[in-house]
């Protein structure tokens, strides 16, 4: 199949859906690939590159899109791009099932397929291919980088020669994928990072990258985010309120504040209310990433960058993934690389379109002349439900530690007397058979003991020296040659024979039991 | 044979063989321990031997030789993944000589009977004594037989019946123990598979065959003659042949344990009928020492003693189990050399599936590539990997890894959470969660390695099939485990170049 990727159209795209590295991969699938000529110039990989990488360099998108099976591209088609899509050709792109409805109906209605790469499924298998978390990444990257830009001051606080500079305090609002990738930014960055999400579950994430997790005082059944595929739903006016409560707190004290609070489908919720802005201190900067729908915070004017009456610069950029077009461009094409290793499953160049294949089906949303959103859910769950956590073991007193330990020791005791009165009313009883030979109790005697001094001598043995333990015990149980050795000189044959035969075993096994310990005993190093 | 300098031998043999297992308590001192062992064996041989009365000093002394040559060949040509099989088949040697030697000193007795009766006089009446010539025509063995009393004679009958019922069952045992742990390369004519099966009838059979045995000896203590024996004998063959037969693969540590501590019991009671206190001594050593090791391993197994030697897992389960969810996912060894290459702490599980894919030199160059890099790397033994107590460190000790990093279960079960990739090298019951998690799992409450709180998890397997026991493992379905599939020892080779 060939696989084509055009020069992005869309003002100010930098980012390309294919770089001269994923086209080689590309190409060890049996795909042939186009490139429309200098569709990566944006990113930084020129026309030489591709055609490094065995990939042909196509004059004109209209002869691309004729010549590729299969379309790989980074925006929605527009309106002259949709023309061009003609039937039996697969497109892949990121194409939203609910805002671009129409062209999706009429992608559809050519019979041309459409994978869209924002319906990736969350579950473990697909996560290679899913280029809203590798885009959201680079964007919480970049949202910090752009507010440093904006700030005047340093992250780290440092103690200089010119006086001491204090450290910067950023706070993350919604820890996705976004939202850890910022904080991991701006923590080692040296930045004081505070990070907050409605998920409390992610706590330990977000203190895993060195940020302080914002803790609410608020007494509610916590939402579960397995239930909703990992993302944040909406939230109770209760839980709202006691949230706006701890952000009012925050907000003279904070420097960068970086909102990547969103929820599928829905306008942004506003977390940053303009009171809070008013409250801020002059120079703060505030990125809003969920610009786009609306924003966390309502003063933000999507793709702009606004200062506020007090000094406060706001973000509200959507295109962060393409200013860092190499990178962007990277992940995406890798992004679509896996997803053309799930859709050639042979290697063999041919694309089998698996409906029956959770990914595929729940990202394919036109297929065989029909509009296939919404797919049905998916068979396993993205994320395990969160078990109901065992209530944690009590704490022991001081007191009720001591009543346990005394309890113990008293049933040991009486375990220990038991044995003791069974094992010695046995061995009574055994002497007082009547006309029990004295003979027999001296060798009884021996072989008690010797039980004994066994049993304590073996506790004591490592556990690793149990195989050597074995063929040692092996070789001396050998000793029964000592019976053979009796017996060997009897003036009957029969017995001479059998004799004879006991110690020619017995003594195999001394020296193959003692010799075998020894060379294991010898191979134990010590470091 | 009474003579006080053997005996005197005898004490300080005894002293040597107790020193020389209480020195397996360390690596080092082990090493000298084995010497005692040695030193002990050879004074007792020797004191017995030119100690009065025993005869045939050469023909004794060229069978020594004998399987002196036999035992050094087999010492010193056998692998040490094949440390299980030769356990096994000379387990099988200590109980067929202990069959031997009862048989003889049943023979004696008869023998000695009918000399009295050629006499006109009952053997072990008081009074009945032999003459001064007949007496000394016999060997020393006789001598000790000829001067018992009549209850002396029935007990030293109640000591031979045990001893060779004991061992003709360790015999057989052993036998079908050692060609199911060597499989293919067993030397064995017959090929026995390594499943647990058994003859319709079940445990039933066995239980008759056990009365049976107990009736047997009953009318052999009574005077029914010697065809009792020999009939007794064949049963516990019997015996040991089946109730091996229904015990599968990953239950041989402790039927090889088991069958260790039959063999010291044998050498007990023979040495019992023969009135020998080192063979006391060195039996009741020899038996404790196994019952504690198939304690040990039922214990880690959470299983009964019983349970085991019965065969197939005690008990139905309990109810439904808990459904596993997810899927596995494969990787291959660029994305496992790149997580060791980032990791700072490494544990290695090994299994049977290891010795299987003699893979444990591969392991060795891969512990001593990351060791040299400064990450800590150590080993989680559980105390029934493989096929034999303690089989894993022998297996890892050949390959020159160092002991000290090599752990066990209880010293390293909590440093899983801190460790950044664990790696699972064959082995697969021992590291299923279920155990924990799922009380409805046939091996609910086995003590496991929690190796799943690692921050990654490595599995490398054959295939996606289930262990030995035949649960479904969770483990290779969590989402921080990933399959690396294909022969151990391919798949670390594969592996080995792409650390650096």
């Amino acid at each position: 199949m060939k696989i084509g990727t055009p020069k992005e159209v869309f003002e100010g795209e930098r980012r390309v859906a294919m770089t001269p590295d994923s086209a080689a991969q590309l190409q060890k699938l049996g795909h042939e690939c186009l490139i429309e000529t200098g569709a990566g110039n944006a990113s930084g990989f020129d026309d030489a590159a591709y055609k490094a990488a065995g990939v042909e360099v196509v004059k004109t998108a209209a002869a691309l899109w004729k010549a590729a099976d299969v379309v790989a591209k980074v925006r929605v088609p527009d309106t002259a791009e949709m023309k061009r899509l003609r039937e039996g050709q697969t497109l892949i792109s990121f194409f939203s099932p609910v805002a671009d409805e129409k062209k999706m109906e009429a992608a559809a209605k050519k019979g041309a397929t459409v994978i869209a790469m924002e319906m990736i499924p969350r579950i473990s298998r697909a996560q290679k291919m899913d280029a809203l978390s590798s885009m959201a990444n680079i964007a919480g990257y970049r949202a910090v980088i752009e507010a440093g830009n904006n700030f005047g001051r340093f992250f780290t606080g440092q103690i200089t020669a010119a006086g001491k500079v204090p450290p910067a305090k950023v706070l993350v609002i919604g820890a996705g994928v976004a939202g850890l990738a910022a904080i991991g930014t701006s923590t080692s960055l040296g930045a004081i990072t505070l990070a907050f999400d409605v998920r409390p579950e992610v706590a330990e994430q977000v203190e895993s990258m060195g940020a302080e997790f914002v803790y609410l005082d608020f007494e509610e059944e916590q939402q579960d985010g397995a239930v909703t595929g990992g993302y944040a739903s909406v939230s109770s006016p209760e839980f709202r309120e006691a949230q706006l409560a701890k952000f009012r707190e925050l907000a003279p004290e904070v420097d960068i504040v970086i909102c990547t609070a969103l929820i599928p489908n829905r306008e942004a919720p506003e977390l940053w209310t303009a009171d809070m802005v008013a409250s801020m201190k002059a120079g703060s900067v505030i990125v809003d990433l969920a610009a786009e729908k609306g924003g966390n915070c309502k003063q933000t004017v999507m793709d702009e960058k606004i200062v506020t009456e007090n000094g406060v610069t706001i973000i509200g950029y959507t295109d962060f993934p393409s200013r860092m077009g190499a990178q962007a461009s990277t992940l995406y094409a890798t992004n679509i690389r896996h997803l053309m290793t799930d859709l050639t499953p042979e290697k063999d160049g041919v694309i089998d379109h698996n409906m029956e294949d959770d990914v595929i089906r729940g990202a394919t949303i036109a297929h065989a002349e029909a509009v296939t959103f919404p797919p049905p859910p998916p068979k396993i769950n993205a994320i395990a439900q969160q078990k109901n956590k065992p209530a944690a073991p009590k704490e022991l007193t001081p007191e009720e530690k001591r009543a346990a330990e005394v309890a113990a020791f008293k049933a040991q005791t009486k375990n220990q007397m038991m044995l003791l009165g069974a094992g010695g009313a046995l061995i009574l009883g055994i002497g007082l058979i009547p006309g029990m030979p004295a003979s027999f109790m001296q060798h009884f005697i021996v072989f008690v003991l010797s039980v004994f001094i066994g049993f304590q001598v073996i506790w004591n043995v490592a556990h690793s020296l149990h195989t050597p333990l074995m063929a040692v015990t092996n070789a001396i149980s050998s000793i029964i040659i000592l019976g053979a050795l009796i017996q060997v000189g009897s003036s009957s044959w029969l017995i001479t024979l059998l004799a004879g035969l006991g110690i020619f075993m017995a003594s195999v096994n001394i020296f193959g039991g003692f010799l075998v310990t020894r060379r294991m005993l010898a191979m134990f190093q010590k470091s | 044979m009474e003579n006080a300098f053997t005996i005197a031998a005898y004490v300080v043999a005894a002293i040597l063989f107790i020193l020389s297992l209480g020195g397996l308590s360390g690596q080092e001192s082990a090493k000298r321990a084995v010497w005692y062992g040695i030193v002990g064996m050879a004074i007792a041989v020797i004191a017995t031997m030119f100690g009065p009365g025993s005869g045939l000093w050469f023909a004794s002394l060229v069978l020594i030789a004998g399987g002196a040559a036999v035992g050094y060949q087999l010492a010193t040509k056998v692998e040490m993944t094949q440390m299980p099989e030769l356990v096994a088949i000379m387990h099988s040697l200590v109980g067929l000589a202990a069959v031997f030697v009862g048989f003889n000193a049943d023979i004696m007795i008869n023998y000695i009977g009918d000399i009295y009766a050629g006499q006109d006089l009952v053997m072990g009446e008081t009074g009945a004594v032999l003459s001064k010539e007949v007496s000394e025509g016999l060997s020393t063995f006789g001598q000790l037989i000829a001067k018992k009393s009549s209850v002396e004679i029935g007990i030293l009958r109640v000591e031979l019946v045990l001893g060779i019922w004991i061992g003709a069952v360790t015999f057989t045992g052993s036998v079908i123990a050692y060609a199911k742990l060597a499989g293919s390369s067993s030397m064995l004519p017959i090929d026995i598979d390594t499943g647990a099966n058994q003859l319709p009838g079940g445990h039933m059979l066995n239980a008759a065959a056990a009365a049976a045995s107990l009736l047997l000896a009953i009318m052999y203590l009574s005077g029914a003659g010697s065809w009792t024996l020999v009939l007794l004998t064949l049963l516990a063959l019997f015996i040991g042949y089946h109730l091996i037969m229904g015990i599968g693969g990953a239950d041989m540590p402790v039927v090889v344990s088991m069958l260790n501590s039959y063999s010291g019991w044998a050498a007990a009671a023979i040495g019992f009928s023969l009135g020998n206190d080192l063979l006391i001594v060195v039996g009741a050593l020899v038996g404790s020492s196994g019952a504690i090791l198939s304690y040990i391993m039922c214990k880690a197994m959470n299983r009964s003693f019983v349970s085991v030697i019965l065969g197939g897992f005690g008990g139905a389960a309990k109810g439904e189990q808990m459904a596993v969810e997810g899927e596995q996912i494969a990787i291959e060894a660029e994305g496992v050399a790149a997580a060791l290459n980032e990791a700072d702490s490494v544990i290695i599980i090994p299994g049977y599936g290891m010795a299987v894919a003699q893979a444990q030199g591969t392991v060795s160059e891969l512990v001593k590539k990351l060791r040299a890099k400064g990450k800590n790397v150590r080993f989680a033994i559980h105390p029934v990997a493989g096929r034999l107590p303690g089989h894993m460190n022998v297996l890892l000790a050949e390959a020159k890894v160092p002991y000290d990093i090599v752990m066990e279960m209880d010293e390293i079960n909590e440093d899983f959470p801190e460790t950044d990739v664990a790696i699972v090298i064959g082995s697969n019951d021992i590291v299923n969660p279920a155990a924990q998690d799922d009380p409805n799992s046939p091996i609910a409450g086995m003590p496991v390695l929690e190796c799943w709180k690692a921050k990654q998890v490595f599995v490398s397997k054959r295939g996606q099939g289930t262990g030995y026991s035949g649960i479904e493992n969770p483990l290779f379905f969590k989402e921080n485990t990933r399959m690396f599939y294909g022969d151990a020892k391919a798949s670390l080779d594969k592996l080995l170049p792409m650390i650096d």
